[in-house]
C-alpha cells in the first residue's frame, strides 16, 4: 500500500467505497487547519521579533481592531467551517443510509466476541465473510454492554448497544483480511475483542458458499417458528390480512403511514424499533396496543423475525377488496409473551 | 537590635520592618486550616490540586510505561483499565476543574475587582473542605482497588462493573458541590463586590473568564450529580435504571453525561483563556486588540458550549439532523476560540514585547491550543469523526487542548503570579529550561497519538497490535520528559519560595488591578480603599501614573 495519501496521513488501506472520499476530506481539513494554525503561530513570532521591547518601561499607543477586520476574520473562518460541515454532513448521510440492494448480516456482540449470522442460517464467530463489490448491511445489537464495531480499513464504526438494533453498512472494494476492533470500552478484555472481515472476490465467495453449507434451518424458517412461539401471529398475519396489527406481507421496504401524519420507511431499523418501542411509531388506523418486546425477544429471534418479514416483501399483494377489520371486544391487549 | 554579648559591637541593620502580609500575619496551622481569607484558601487549593496533579501524573506515567510493549509491560488488563480510569477521574475532577478557578480565581478575583474578600468567605472555606472530603472519597475508592469504567461511567457497563464504582461516583458527587458553591460565590462576588470605578468593561479579562466558568459550573454540575447518583444506585442496588432489559436506555445516559461533560471541557479551558488574556497584554505592554471580543466570546463559549454535547455521539445512533446540528454548533464554539486567538496575537502588534517564562508558556499554549483546537474542528466534521471516534486521535486532540492548553496556562499562571503570591522571584533560567522541556515532552507524548488514531488504534486498549509499537514507544519517552520537567518545575519553585530574590510589588510592570497592592498583599488586600486610576490595560502612560 504505497498510496501517497494514506502514507502521508498514516492511514490503513482504503478498502471500502466511501473510504477514499473520507480520506480526501480528511486531507483537506487537516491541511487547511494546520496551515491556519501555523500562520497564527508564525504571525505571533513575527510580532515578537518586530515589536520586541527596546527599553524598559516603554509605553505604547492604544489601538484596537476595526470592525471590518473582525468581520473579515470571522467571516473567513465561518465560510471555511461551513464548507467542512456541508461536505462532512453529506458524507455522513451516505454512511448512514444503506443502499437498497445491500445483503444483510446480523451482528451480535457480547463480552468479548463478535457473532455474525447470515440470512441462510450460517453463522460465524469473529470472522465476517463478505463478497467484494457488494454492499453489506449490518443489523447490530449487543447482549451485554455497549460495544462498537470498528473496521479502520473501511473508515466505518458504529456503536452496538443492548436493546437497540442499529444498522450500518459498507461495500468492500478490495479482497483481503481487515481487522475488526471493538472501539467502545467494554471491560477487562476490551483490547482483545478483535475480529476480521474476510473480503473475497466473487468466485472465491461462491466457493466459500459451497464449501460451507449452512447446517441449520435458514432464518426465515426460524422466523416463522419464533413468530408462532412468541405470539406475534396473534395480531400480525402472514397472508396479507390486516388484523389487530398490520400484516407483515409487503411490509418490508414500504412507506408506512403513522398516527400523527408522518410516514416511516419500513426498513430493518424501523422493524426493530417497532419491536422494542412499539408505542413510538403506531401505524395509522391501528390502536397502540402492542407491548414492548425489549428484554423478551432474544437477539437471534429478532434477526429471524426481520428475515421473515423481509422474505414476505415479494409475497402476493394484499387483496384488493378490503375485508372488515377484526377487533376483539373488550380486551385488546394481546397475550403477554412469556420471557 | 540588641545583643546579650557585650564583647561584640552590634551591627546596626538598616532593613526597614517587613510589611505585614497575608502570609506573615499568623503562622499557626489553625490560622491556615480555619482561614476565611480568599488568598489563603487559594493557596490551600493550589497545594491540594498540585498533590492531585502528582497523583494523576503518576497514573499517566505508569500507563505510558505499560504501553511500551504490545502485550503490556507492567500491568494486567484489569489493573490497566483501573489505571486509565483513575487517571481521568483524578485529572478531570480533582485537578483540572478546580486548578485555575479555585486556586487562582480565589486568590485573584477580589484583588482584581478591588474587594477585601469574596462575597461569602465562610462558604468559600466550606467549599474547600467539601472538595477535600470528595477527594478523600476518591482516594478511598482507590484504596478499595479503584474503578474500571473509564471516567465516562458508560452504562450498562458501570452498572455491573466489579470495581469500586460507588465510592468513586460518591466522591465526584461531593466534589460537584464544591464546584457549584465556588461558582455561586464567584458570580455574587463579581456582581456585588466591585470597587468604585471597576465597571463591567473595566474588569480584568481573567475575571470575565471566571464569570463565564462560574455560570457553567453552576448550571451544568447538577446534571452530572444526578446522572452519577443514578449510576451509583444502579451499581449498588441493581435497580436497572438504564438497563434495556427493564425498559431503560443506555444512550439516554450518554446524553445526560455529555450534557455536563462537554460544558466541563469549557470549565477547563475558559480559565486558561483568562490567564492568557492577562499575560499577553502585560508582556506586550499593550491593550488587548479587542477587549469586547474577548469578553463576549467568553460568554459565547459559556452558552453555546451547552448545545454541542451530541458531537460525542456521532456513532452512537443519533439522527442525521441531530448530527448536523451538533456539528455546526461545535464549529461555532471553535469560532469563539478563534476570535480569542486572533485577538491575543494582534495584541502584540505595535506593543513592547518582552519574553519571560510566563510568555514562553503563552507561546507553548498558542501552538498547542491552536493545533489541538483545529483537530477539534476536524473531529466535529461528522464523517471524519466516524473513523476517529474512540481512537487515539481523540485522545491526542483533547490532551492537546486540556494539557497543551490548560496545563501550560496553569504553569503560565503559576509563574506569572508567583511573585504576587509569595513576594519572591524564581530563577528565570530554570524557568525557561523547564518551559522548553514541558513543551518538547508534551509534543513528543501526544503528537504520535494523532498518527496512532489515524492508523486505527482504539483508546483504552491494554494491549495492541505490534505494528503500533514504534509510535507508542516515542509517546512513552515523551511522557517521561514531561514528568521530569514537571518535577524540575516543582523543585525550583520550592527553592524560590524560601530563597528566591525579593520580587518587588509589580515585577512585570503590569497595569492590571491585582498589581495595585503590594506583593504579597496585606491581609485585607488593599491598605486603604483602592482607587483604580487607569484602565487595567492602559499602557499609554508610565507605571508611576498607576497610583495618581
Amino acid at each position: 500500500m504505497n498510496d501517497p495519501l494514506t502514507t502521508l496521513l498514516h492511514l490503513p488501506p482504503e478498502a471500502s467505497t466511501y473510504a477514499r472520499e473520507v480520506d480526501l476530506l480528511h486531507l483537506a481539513v487537516i491541511s487547511t487547519t494546520m496551515l491556519g494554525a501555523a500562520f497564527v503561530f508564525f504571525l505571533a513570532l513575527y510580532f515578537l521579533a518586530r515589536y520586541r521591547r527596546r527599553r524598559p518601561g516603554e509605553t505604547t499607543l492604544r489601538t484596537t481592531t476595526s470592525t471590518p477586520q473582525e468581520i473579515f476574520v470571522i467571516g473567513g473562518i465561518l465560510t471555511l467551517f461551513l464548507v467542512f460541515w456541508i461536505v462532512g454532513t453529506l458524507q455522513y448521510d451516505r454512511m448512514l443510509t444503506p443502499p437498497a440492494d445491500a445483503m444483510t448480516v446480523y451482528v451480535t456482540a457480547k463480552q468479548w466476541m463478535w457473532k455474525f449470522s447470515y440470512p441462510d442460517g450460517r453463522a460465524s464467530m469473529d470472522v465476517l465473510t463478505v463478497p467484494e463489490g457488494r454492499p453489506v448491511k449490518l443489523v447490530m445489537t449487543s447482549r451485554d454492554v455497549i460495544h462498537s464495531f470498528y473496521v479502520p480499513a473501511f473508515r466505518m464504526k458504529h456503536d452496538v448497544v443492548p436493546g437497540r438494533y442499529y444498522v450500518a453498512w459498507f461495500e468492500a472494494n478490495a479482497p483481503g483480511a481487515y481487522p475488526i476492533e471493538c472501539a467502545e470500552y467494554c471491560g477487562v478484555s476490551h483490547s482483545r475483542m478483535l475480529g476480521e472481515v474476510h473480503v473475497l472476490s466473487a468466485s472465491d465467495y461462491a466457493g466459500w458458499l459451497e464449501s460451507n453449507p449452512p447446517d441449520a434451518n435458514d432464518l426465515v424458517a426460524a422466523g416463522r417458528d419464533v413468530a408462532a412461539r412468541r405470539g406475534c401471529l396473534n395480531c400480525h398475519t402472514l397472508d396479507g390480512q390486516p388484523h389487530i396489527g398490520p400484516t407483515w406481507v409487503g411490509l418490508y421496504g414500504s412507506q408506512v403511514p403513522l398516527e400523527g401524519g408522518r410516514v416511516a420507511l419500513a426498513d430493518d431499523a424501523y422493524l426493530t424499533r417497532s419491536m422494542m418501542d412499539p408505542q413510538v411509531e403506531v401505524v395509522a388506523g391501528y390502536k397502540g396496543v402492542m407491548p414492548t418486546y425489549r428484554g423478551v425477544l432474544e437477539e437471534p429471534e429478532v434477526a429471524a423475525l426481520v428475515e421473515l418479514i423481509r422474505s414476505l416483501r415479494t409475497a402476493p399483494n394484499t387483496p384488493s377488496i378490503t375485508l372488515p377489520r377484526v377487533v376483539p371486544q373488550g380486551s385488546a391487549q394481546p397475550q403477554e409473551p412469556q420471557p | 537590635m540588641t545583643t546579650m554579648d557585650a564583647g561584640i559591637v552590634p551591627v546596626p541593620r538598616e532593613l526597614p520592618p517587613r510589611p505585614e502580609t497575608y502570609l506573615n500575619v499568623a503562622h499557626t496551622v489553625k490560622s491556615w486550616a480555619l482561614t476565611t481569607d480568599h488568598k489563603r484558601i487559594g493557596v490551600l487549593y493550589l497545594f491540594t490540586t498540585v498533590l492531585m496533579l502528582a497523583l494523576g501524573g503518576a497514573f499517566a506515567l505508569v500507563m505510558r510505561t505499560h504501553l511500551l510493549t504490545p502485550s503490556g509491560a507492567l500491568l494486567d488488563s484489569y489493573t490497566y483499565n483501573r489505571t486509565f480510569t483513575m487517571h481521568g477521574i483524578v485529572m478531570v475532577w480533582l485537578f483540572m476543574i478546580p486548578s485555575i478557578p479555585a486556586a487562582f480565581g480565589n486568590f485573584l478575583i477580589p484583588l482584581m475587582i478591588g474587594a477585601k474578600d469574596v462575597a461569602f468567605p465562610r462558604l468559600n472555606l466550606l467549599s474547600y473542605y467539601i472538595y477535600v472530603v470528595g477527594a478523600f472519597w476518591v482516594i478511598i475508592a482507590l484504596w478499595m482497588g479503584g474503578c474500571d469504567t473509564g471516567w465516562t461511567f458508560y452504562t450498562p457497563y458501570s452498572a455491573h462493573s466489579p470495581s469500586a464504582v460507588v465510592p468513586t461516583v460518591f466522591g465526584i458527587f461531593i466534589v460537584g458541590w464544591s464546584t457549584i458553591i465556588t461558582g455561586v460565590n464567584f458570580i455574587v462576588t463579581i456582581h456585588t463586590m466591585r470597587a468604585r470605578g471597576v465597571t463591567w468593561f473595566r474588569l480584568p479579562l481573567f475575571v470575565w473568564a471566571m464569570y463565564g466558568v462560574s455560570v457553567i459550573q453552576t448550571l451544568a454540575t447538577p446534571v452530572l450529580a444526578i446522572s452519577l447518583c443514578i449510576v451509583g444506585i444502579d451499581n449498588w442496588f441493581d435497580w436497572g435504571l438504564f438497563d434495556p432489559a427493564r425498559g431503560g436506555d443506555p444512550v439516554l445516559y450518554q446524553h445526560l453525561f455529555w450534557f455536563y461533560s462537554h460544558p466541563a471541557v469549557y470549565i477547563m479551558i475558559l480559565p486558561a483563556m483568562g490567564v492568557i488574556s492577562e499575560i499577553v497584554p502585560t508582556f506586550s505592554h499593550k491593550n488587548p486588540a479587542s477587549y469586547k471580543a474577548i469578553a463576549y466570546s467568553t460568554l459565547g463559549i459559556a452558552f453555546v458550549g451547552f448545545a454541542t454535547w451530541g458531537h460525542h455521539m456521532f456513532v452512537a445512533g443519533i439522527s442525521l439532523f441531530d448530527a448536523g446540528a451538533f456539528g455546526i454548533l461545535s464549529m461555532l464554539v471553535a469560532i469563539f476560540s478563534a476570535i480569542k486567538v486572533f485577538t491575543w496575537v494582534l495584541t502584540m502588534k505595535r506593543g513592547s514585547v518582552v519574553v519571560r517564562t510566563p510568555f514562553v508558556y503563552f507561546f507553548a499554549f498558542l501552538f498547542l491550543f491552536v493545533f489541538g483546537g483545529m483537530t477539534g474542528v476536524a473531529t466535529a466534521t461528522q464523517s471524519l469523526d466516524v473513523h476517529w471516534h474512540d481512537t487515539y486521535f481523540v485522545v491526542a486532540h483533547f490532551h492537546f487542548v486540556m494539557v497543551g492548553g490548560t496545563l501550560t496556562a496553569w504553569l503560565a499562571a503559576l509563574h506569572y503570579w508567583f511573585p504576587k503570591m509569595t513576594g519572591r522571584m524564581y530563577s528565570e533560567r530554570w524557568g525557561l529550561v523547564a518551559a522548553t522541556l514541558v513543551f518538547a515532552g508534551f509534543f513528543l507524548t501526544f503528537f504520535p497519538q494523532f498518527l496512532l488514531g489515524n492508523a486505527g488504534m482504539p483508546r483504552r486498549y491494554a494491549t495492541y497490535p505490534p505494528a503500533f509499537q514504534a509510535l507508542h514507544v516515542i509517546s512513552t519517552v515523551g511522557s517521561w520528559i514531561l514528568g521530569a520537567s514537571m518535577l524540575m518545575t516543582l523543585g525550583y519553585l520550592v527553592v524560590a519560595l524560601f530563597n528566591g530574590e525579593r520580587a518587588g510589588d509589580n515585577p512585570w510592570d503590569s497595569r492590571s488591578y491585582e498589581w495595585y497592592t503590594s506583593s504579597p498583599p496585606p491581609e485585607h488586600n488593599f491598605a486603604k480603599e483602592p482607587t483604580f486610576a487607569l484602565d487595567p490595560y492602559d499602557y499609554t502612560v508610565p507605571a508611576e501614573r498607576m497610583h495618581d
